[in-house]
């Protein structure tokens, strides 16, 4: 001990602790009562602002489309009508073209992004894992109005003069889905706006379901493996059961990206207002809708019509955001309760 | 490994597309001249200016709302409903589709003065910046360990010096990440600036009036019939993607690989 | 050890229970601190040694739902009576943690922060007092050249003298150390267990340590708890030699073996 004892030899002493007086130092501690306080109350207040913030939304919202709503009532939800002339208008088509291009963007884009997950998480090499993850994010990160300008000047051409001849002639005729596939091959509509989409939303998909995947513990997959079980087995009887519901939550995650979705919609759909069974034909989504007619809308009725469409989409993406939400809550408190 | 090369073939098919688009539109005037009418030279001047002001304004007001509020989910959140509530509408938002925030500020603002103007395009952008920078703030005060809290409590610190001194500050490389990716997202974003800064042919700065920005340019000028327009709007474009890029990947090697949001 | 007179008590706890939720983690319990010693707390894990150690400058209360009820009387005042000043409290009783938490900030700040808070120096005493508090814990010679770099660039045995030197710049009355050596090399904790040592001529310390041996070497008393009780409590050199209890025996011979 007594080597420490030196080692501090020739320290002056200390200068003595000034804690001048109780008054100062009470006053100092009421002062860091006070900012305590004023600190916590504004963070809080920010916090509340966010959430007023949504609310504020829907209220500026529906506060805007009461015109259009005293006008058509209910059935602004079910006709097919957009007349701007004589002000009459419906939402029926462009609510249908949002569901048919996100439908389609689902359907294609939901294999290729389980596919990119399944093999970042269970077959990729180490090594390779990192640079696939980041073009994937990359791909996430790209303006989705670069995707409408290449849909549009691009992919649509060549869409039209190498891939819809070649679906009219060998599908078009088929029975059920032929109908689907006729038309003249223009290169724009809404099967291209589709196609566009699922580009778009396979990243979002594609990096949730890496993450949800990467919840399996390892534990898990190796016994199965150890039992024998292939890749395939493994991931159709242990990673899926285990993961379903996050999957789900992803999916609805694209899904709510692919709604409201605009400016790639925009360039390749088409922006007609009638619904054709073709697929090659144009139609419309309530976001290109609006961004094609909002700003050159004129009189009260034309304007609250699109901003009650505006709502609808709102009121759509806000539902389906909600329950994938909910979903991968659900799925982070399994996770949770089992650790 | 099929569905892979499939991803990526669409990666490498629109870059190459952009690049090669837009190298030919880009050159020094495009930095020097503003837009112009069909069928004469001109550059992108306005429209980047427009749209680096908006983006600044739109991240000067929605940092501190986003990290006040993300403050307070990560360090006062225990308990309440206040903290749940906006951690789940956050979320919302962090996905609500732009067209409708556009839509929003039209009719708060825009439809009460009357006319397009700058401010409203900021305002817009300043709501798709909050809950990225919300989120991030929020992910990155949870990774700070509570012992950390506990070792500044422990000299008698009160709460707002612990938070802003030490916690805060601790989290700060991460909470500019956020910021970053906020930026790399409102710099390419089209649907919220429609209605609400429009677009305008001519140098301006000021905040009052419609103003210039380049992806409203760019979509104007993509869907005009005028060849000139599409080559300025490939030059525009490959701009944005390249200034999305840049912020994503210095946000990146900033914090490393993983993204701060998840 | 080496001071075997008696000592006026500085803490004494009284009928002190400790509650998390509705389980009760300390049984009621009552003993006294005494003044300028080194009152070491040992036991087996989760015997509520860091739980009692941290009612003393009230920590727990950064979480809902950890409460204390009983006395600790510091200097004739109930520290646990809610009236009492939290924040005044820790500036008087201050607390090393087992792992080494230095601010994201420079080595110097990481003194002055404390010493700011509370005193408002002209900046050369600043200055004399972050030197004195870095010669306290024998860091100055390593640190003096790079004040201004980040406290976080330190090693962990430099950290946790750097922490140490943090909660005496701010001249506690009391020094809490909950494990301080636990997450370091043995020279490291030679050099802990120097400056504790040194450091019970101006400070009343109490000490969590899972080493027996660590508790031997630097404490005067010693308290053996079981199972969120307060089994033995006495001198040091008592307790290890001939302990009164047959658990503290237990424990101790099956301990060194």
């Amino acid at each position: 001990m007594t080597s420490a004892v030196t080692a501090i030899e020739g320290v002056k002493s200390p200068p003595t602790p000034k804690i001048i007086s109780s008054t100062l130092t009470a006053a100092r501690l009421g002062r860091q009562y006070f900012i305590d306080l004023v600190f916590l109350n504004t963070t809080r207040l920010f916090a509340f602002l966010v959430l007023a913030l949504l609310v504020a939304i829907l209220i500026s919202l529906l506060i805007g489309s009461l015109p259009a709503m005293r006008a058509f009532g209910f059935g602004f939800l079910t006709s097919t009508a957009w007349d701007p002339v004589q002000e009459k208008f419906g939402a029926l088509v462009p609510i249908f073209g949002t569901l048919i291009t996100s439908f389609i963007a689902l359907l294609i884009g939901i294999p290729v992004s389980f596919g990119i997950a399944l093999f970042l998480t269970e077959l990729s090499p180490t090594w390779l894992k990192r640079p696939i993850g980041i073009a994937i994010e990359l791909l996430a990160g790209i303006p989705s109005i670069i995707y409408g300008m290449w849909g549009l000047f691009v992919f649509a051409p060549i869409f039209a003069d190498h891939v819809q001849p070649w679906l009219i002639k060998y599908i078009g005729p088929l029975a059920i889905i032929g109908p689907l596939f006729s038309g003249t091959p223009q290169g724009i509509g809404m099967l291209t706006a589709g196609i566009i989409l699922a580009i778009m939303v396979i990243p979002f998909i594609a990096s949730v379901m890496r993450d949800v995947f990467e919840l399996v513990p390892t534990l898990l997959k190796e016994s199965a493996y150890g039992l024998g079980a292939t890749t395939w087995e493994v991931v159709w009887h242990v990673v899926l059961p285990y993961t379903k519901v996050g999957v789900v939550g992803g999916i609805l995650l694209g899904l709510g990206r692919a709604l409201g979705e605009t400016m790639a919609v925009t360039f390749v759909i088409g922006n007609a207002h009638q619904v054709y069974t073709s697929l090659f034909a144009p139609g419309n989504s309530i976001a290109s809708a609006l961004a094609n007619e909002f700003t050159e809308a004129v009189g009260d009725l034309y304007t609250a019509a699109l901003i009650e469409l505006g709502l609808l989409l709102f009121l759509i993406t806000v539902i389906v955001l909600a329950l994938a939400k909910l979903l991968l809550l659900q799925l982070a408190k399994k996770e949770g309760a089992q650790t | 490994m099929l569905t892979v090369a499939f991803g990526l073939f669409w990666l490498a098919w629109i870059l190459w597309t952009l690049v090669n688009n837009g190298l030919q539109a880009i050159d020094l005037t495009i930095f020097m001249q503003s837009t112009p009418p069909p069928g004469s030279n001109g550059g992108l001047a306005n429209a980047i200016f427009g749209s680096f002001l908006m983006t600044l304004i739109a991240v000067l007001i929605g940092t501190p709302v986003g990290i006040l509020a993300g403050t307070y989910l990560a360090e006062y959140g225990r308990g309440g409903w206040l903290a749940p509530a906006t951690r789940f509408i956050n979320d919302i938002l962090l996905s609500a589709p732009s067209i409708v925030i556009g839509l929003f500020v039209y009719a708060v603002y825009v439809a009460n003065v009357k006319h397009f103007s700058g401010w409203a395009g900021a305002c817009a952008l300043a709501i798709i910046v909050i809950p990225v920078v919300l989120k991030t703030t929020e992910n990155m005060l949870r990774l700070i360990p509570n012992s950390l809290r506990e070792a500044a409590a422990a000299l008698g610190t009160p709460r707002w010096k612990i938070i802003t001194m030490v916690t805060l500050r601790a989290s700060r490389t991460g909470i500019l990440t956020g910021i970053l990716l906020a930026v790399a997202r409102i710099s390419g974003e089209t649907a919220p600036l429609l209605f609400t800064s429009l677009n305008n042919q001519f140098w301006s700065s000021n905040l009052n009036s419609p103003m210039a920005n380049l992806p409203v340019v760019i979509f104007q000028f993509a869907m005009s019939p005028y060849s000139d327009w599409q080559r300025l709007a490939w030059g525009g474009a490959l701009l944005i993607t390249l200034a999305v890029l840049i912020f994503n990947i210095i946000g990146r090697t900033l914090f490393g690989q993983k993204s701060p949001l998840q | 050890m080496d001071d075997s007179t008696t000592s006026a008590p500085k803490i004494k706890i009284h009928n002190l229970s400790f509650y998390y939720g509705n389980y009760q983690a300390l049984k009621p319990m009552a003993f006294e601190i005494p003044e300028n010693r080194v009152t070491a707390f040992i036991g087996p894990s989760g015997c509520g040694k860091s739980t009692l150690l941290r009612t003393f400058n009230r920590m727990y209360e950064l979480y809902p739902n950890q409460r204390a009820t009983g006395e600790i009387v510091m200097d004739g005042e109930n520290i646990l009576d809610p009236r009492q000043d939290l924040n005044m409290l820790r500036a008087k009783v201050g607390m090393v943690f087992q792992k080494p938490t230095p601010f994201p900030m420079s080595i110097f700040d990481n003194i002055a922060f404390g010493i700011k808070l509370y005193e408002s120096l002209p900046r050369r005493e600043l200055e004399e007092r972050v030197e004195w508090a870095l010669r306290k814990a024998a860091l100055w010679d390593e640190v003096k050249a790079i004040l201004n770099q980040s406290g976080t660039s330190l090693s962990g045995g430099q950290q946790q003298r750097l922490c140490i030197a943090r909660a005496i710049a701010v001249k506690p009355e009391v020094l809490l150390l909950d494990e301080p050596a636990s997450a370091l090399d043995p020279i490291s904790t030679a050099r802990i267990e120097e400056l504790i040592n040194e450091l019970k001529e101006d400070y009343t310390i109490a000490i969590v340590t899972h080493n027996m041996q660590q508790a031997a070497r630097v404490s005067d008393y010693t308290a053996y708890m079981y199972l969120g009780e307060l089994i033995e409590f006495g001198r040091t050199d008592e307790v290890f030699i001939k302990p009164k209890r047959k658990e503290t025996e237990d424990y101790i011979t099956g301990r060194f073996g």
